[in-house]
């Protein structure tokens, strides 16, 4: 018995979340953010949806991970990440047309999905809730829409059961509890966890596990027209004036602040 | 080829059987958008035994309430509410769609907008009609709010969920009149490709982060759990709720459910106060849509006094002592 489950990952990468506001530019000729200063890293939810994909693999047997990413050029250092954890194999959809700028939600979930029925099998399909750059939170429920099979959304715990799988979902007061059979698509949030940190051992190793490159006509697809036009992209002006409230000494600045909300009618 | 017209926008209900706020906030901004095209507003409340709650959608600014009532309805999964929606779809052949930016939103709206074939723009914080080409532009926050991206979307219907408390929630007037329209979507059990087994509340304790008119918010420069105690405190005695950057849930000083942040919770609340927080983009993404900010910070060029309308400059170990002292002598001032 005890069939080989697979697993398949979506990770993206994306400019560091983590960094200052003043490390996103916006070229508004090329209408498009140029992150300066900070290196690409995992979108943090993808990161979520690989720890649970890990968490599965460590306590059931023959479990298969594959991560897969897109875009128009991929730091390998990233792509490295993800094998030292734990990925069995990674797949790159690398391609010039991969251009984000040319790419939506509809076309990335397309691209994808051709990805992992190219793959072949799959049985439980992983992705973060929504990217950190550009927060759209739909490519998971396309390319579930595109297999016609169950998605879950919002996943803060994963786990495999008598052949079934069991979610927990986030509520805004609490969870629920899914039952749901294989293949299922779940988008993971983050109280899953954080992704856990490779070993020097398991980045050696990763050295000999697989990277598989393959651009658009390997995958044997036109990338679909977008249809979603992004007219205007700017910094919202939001450098407030801020008014420093003062004092002889720090503790009477705290005072002054409680008056200063008292006269404000903010309390 | 039918002609797509109208605005729809999709209740919610509570758990108690209510309308949810979000609700008001997507009629008030439906009713708005359906003015500027000179077109009807029409809302639908899916559920099982709701029709009593219906027309009170018509008193918060809906001209039509399509009713879909359905036991298999009852609590929400994924696969009945999206098929249902589709149908009536179909059926209202609407201009616009919009949802809110909820727990059901975020799941209900990205399949619907697939199986529709059309484009959705998620977590809008402004929805208007352009004049010129009476195309709906949508304005999010991308890049943790640090940039706002306006879109249009091409294919019909154009699909929006908005962000709760983004949009300014509709009046109740009970002298408005409009129809109540019941809608059999036709879906049986066979849809049902997933099973709740349970759900389970986690009552908060005090304010809910979400909810909260006021929160208090510490930052890595708190430096441990017992700084927290007097966030907390802080809190209790505004009578709002705590909440933290990243870097403090990471090191366990206080439960994760308390981020705010692109990777926690969203918050907009009257006041938001913002302790030993430096104000990174992750940060800024949960809580730029406060109404005022108070930031103390000892560092003078944190990023936080860029976005804060009031600040200290300081330790807030000098700070926070004094402040509480003196907003409780206010208080009691107040109430003599």
């Amino acid at each position: 018995m005890n069939e080989e489950i697979n697993i398949i990952v979506c990770i993206k990468q994306v400019p560091d979340p983590e960094g200052p506001p003043s490390a996103f530019q916006v070229d508004s000729k090329e209408m498009w953010v140029i992150p300066k200063g900070i290196p690409p890293v995992l979108s943090p939810f993808d990161e979520n949806a690989l720890e649970s994909a890990l968490h599965i693999k460590d306590t059931n047997k023959n479990v298969r991970i594959t991560a897969i990413s897109m875009g128009k050029k991929l730091a390998r250092a990233v792509v490295i990440k993800a094998l030292a954890v734990g990925a069995d194999e990674i797949i790159l959809l690398e391609d010039k047309n991969f251009d984000p700028k040319r790419l939506d939600c509809y076309s990335v979930a397309y691209v994808l999905a051709t990805a992992i029925k190219k793959i072949g099998k799959y049985d439980l399909i992983l992705l973060g809730r929504q990217a950190a750059d550009w927060n759209f939170g739909q490519v998971g429920s396309g390319i579930a829409e595109i297999f016609e099979i169950p998605s879950i959304t919002l996943a803060q715990n994963v786990k495999l059961e008598d052949g079934n799988v069991m979610v927990e979902r986030v509520l805004p007061d609490g969870y629920e509890v899914i039952r749901v059979s294989m293949p299922v698509l779940i988008t993971v949030s983050h109280e899953v966890g954080d992704l856990r940190y490779p070993s020097m051992h398991d980045i050696k190793k990763s050295k000999n596990k697989p990277i598989t490159t393959w651009n658009i006509r390997d995958l044997g697809i036109e990338l679909p027209q977008g249809h979603i036009n992004l007219l205007k992209l700017f910094v919202p002006k939001q450098e407030k004036t801020c008014h420093f409230v003062e004092g002889e000494s720090l503790e009477e600045a705290g005072a002054n602040l409680a008056l200063k909300l008292k006269e404000d009618k903010i309390i | 080829m039918v002609e797509q017209k109208g605005v729809l926008v999709c209740a919610e209900v509570t758990d108690q059987g209510r309308i949810s706020p979000i609700t008001l906030e997507l009629l008030g901004i439906g009713r708005k958008l359906a003015d500027d095209l000179g077109s009807k507003l029409s809302a639908v409340i899916m559920g099982s035994e709701i029709g009593n709650i219906a027309e009170e959608l018509i008193f918060f600014g809906a001209d039509n309430v399509y009713l879909v009532d359905n036991p298999l309805l009852k609590e929400y999964q994924t696969d009945p509410y999206v098929t249902a929606l589709q149908r009536l779809s179909k059926y209202v052949t609407p201009d616009i769609i919009v949802i809110g930016q909820t727990s059901i939103g975020q799941d209900l709206a990205p399949r619907l907008a697939f199986r529709l074939k059309t484009r959705l723009t998620t977590d809008c914080i402004n929805l208007d009609i352009d004049p010129e080409t009476k195309l709906l532009f949508q304005t999010k926050p991308v890049y943790g709010g640090n940039v706002l991206a306006v879109y249009a979307c091409e294919t019909k219907p154009q699909m929006a969920t908005v962000r709760a408390r983004a949009m300014s929630p509709s009046g109740r007037d009970d002298s408005r009149r409009g129809k109540v329209i019941p809608f059999d979507s036709k879906i049986d059990a066979s849809l049902l490709k997933t099973e709740v087994v349970k759900r389970v509340k986690e009552e908060a304790k005090g304010v809910k982060l979400e909810d909260a008119d006021i929160v208090v918010s510490g930052g890595r420069g708190i430096g441990g759990p017992d700084g927290f105690k007097q966030i907390d405190d802080l809190a209790k005695l505004l009578g709002g709720a705590v909440g933290a950057s990243r870097p403090p849930c990471d090191m366990g000083w206080v439960s994760s459910t308390c981020q705010v942040g692109l990777t926690g919770k969203i918050v907009a609340p009257n006041l938001y106060i913002a302790i030993s927080i430096s104000g990174t983009s992750q940060h800024f993404a949960g809580m730029l849509g406060s109404k005022n900010i108070v930031a103390i910070n000892k560092d003078p060029e944190a990023n936080i006094f860029k976005v804060a309308d009031i600040g200290i400059i300081g330790d807030y170990r000098k700070v926070l002592p004094a402040f509480i002292e003196n907003l409780r002598k206010i208080a009691a001032h107040g109430s003599e």
